[in-house]
């Protein structure tokens, strides 16, 4: 346990929002997927900007957060929307996020990389 | 209408694993300069709307007539491979948004915390924040031009950090010294993860 901060002053928030430390889905912000191809009748017009945005890849991927940038919509709205799309076939992920806490071979991996590039 | 995005947006259809982290601090301490610093495209920005709803957990008295408001977040890429991408996501990490800040660190392999020598005060909120959401951290101290230059050792005091927690000196502007942060921060990690599930 940490010991407590020293500021007598801060507030310190006390209310859980139930229900709200996991995403609903598998999807995060981070995910990277990639457009199958194909489409699907009746998809509405925001999952058509999604997939439009695919039309140049050549197979590459995004993030789910850079398609809340490109779309301007709310981040939170785009990992529903990129969950709806995965179950109707029409976007696979690249990775699935099994773990809360990311293995140590991982964070190695990442190590290395930077080690690298720096 | 979203037009079609140019190729180099794209990461490459070889990747299999992403990893994140997540760059915290007060406003104006350097965050979006950090994350654009690393990045290999120009950062994105984006808007998480907090609607009425998750508000009221909020302290209602500081923001009587507001049913929504926005919290901004940057996010940065870096390819580390031709399989493996970094994600960096910037955001202050306020506790009054504590569900935002939760949902952004699940899965997370850590998070770096920017501070200003001119403002230290300004970091106690995100430093309750990662420890009462038991975040793995360490602290980076942005050395604005012109800013006091204080022995590391009375920051880690008048931060009031943890003994065993990494505190180090970057430029934000300065893409080497921020990949070095970012090492310093991921050398801690490795550490803390290779305790908790030791190498066979």
């Amino acid at each position: 346990m940490s010991r407590p901060r020293q500021d007598p002053d801060l507030v310190r928030p006390y209310v859980r929002t139930g229900g709200r430390t996991r995403p609903s889905t598998d999807v995060r912000l981070e995910s990277v997927v990639f457009a199958a191809t194909g489409t699907h009748p009746g998809l509405n017009a925001d999952a058509r900007r999604l997939l439009a945005l695919f039309a140049g890849s050549r197979g590459g991927g995004l993030a789910v957060a850079e398609i809340a940038s490109e779309l301007a919509l709310p981040p939170s709205t785009t990992r529903i929307l990129v969950a709806d799309l995965i179950g109707l076939g029409l976007m696979t992920l690249a990775q699935g996020h099994d773990d809360e806490r990311p293995p140590a071979s991982l964070i190695e991996r990442v190590l290395h990389g930077l080690r690298a590039h720096a | 209408m979203a037009s079609a995005l140019t190729l180099d947006r794209f990461v490459a259809p070889t990747v299999t694993a992403t990893a994140k982290i997540v760059v915290a601090g007060a406003f104006g301490v350097g965050k979006t300069t950090f994350v654009g610093s690393v990045s290999e495209v120009p950062p994105v920005h984006m808007e998480e709307t907090i609607t009425r709803a998750s508000a009221l957990v909020d302290d209602l008295a500081r923001t009587p007539e507001k049913s929504t408001t926005t919290v901004g977040i940057d996010f940065g890429r870096k390819h580390l491979g031709d399989d493996l991408v970094l994600y960096l996501f910037g955001t202050p990490g306020q506790a009054r948004f504590r569900f935002l800040w939760e949902e952004l660190i699940v899965g997370a392999l850590g998070a770096l915390v920017l501070v200003d020598p001119r403002d230290l005060d300004a970091s106690h909120e995100i430093l309750t924040l990662l420890e009462e959401t038991e975040v793995a951290y360490a602290v980076a101290v942005n050395q604005f031009d012109g800013a006091p230059r204080y022995p590391l050792t009375e920051i880690h005091e008048a931060l009031a950090l943890e003994e065993h927690t990494p505190l180090s000196v970057c430029d934000a502007r300065e893409r080497a010294s921020c990949m070095q942060t970012l090492i310093h921060l991921t050398e801690y990690l490795a550490h803390l993860a290779h305790r908790l599930e030791p190498r066979p």
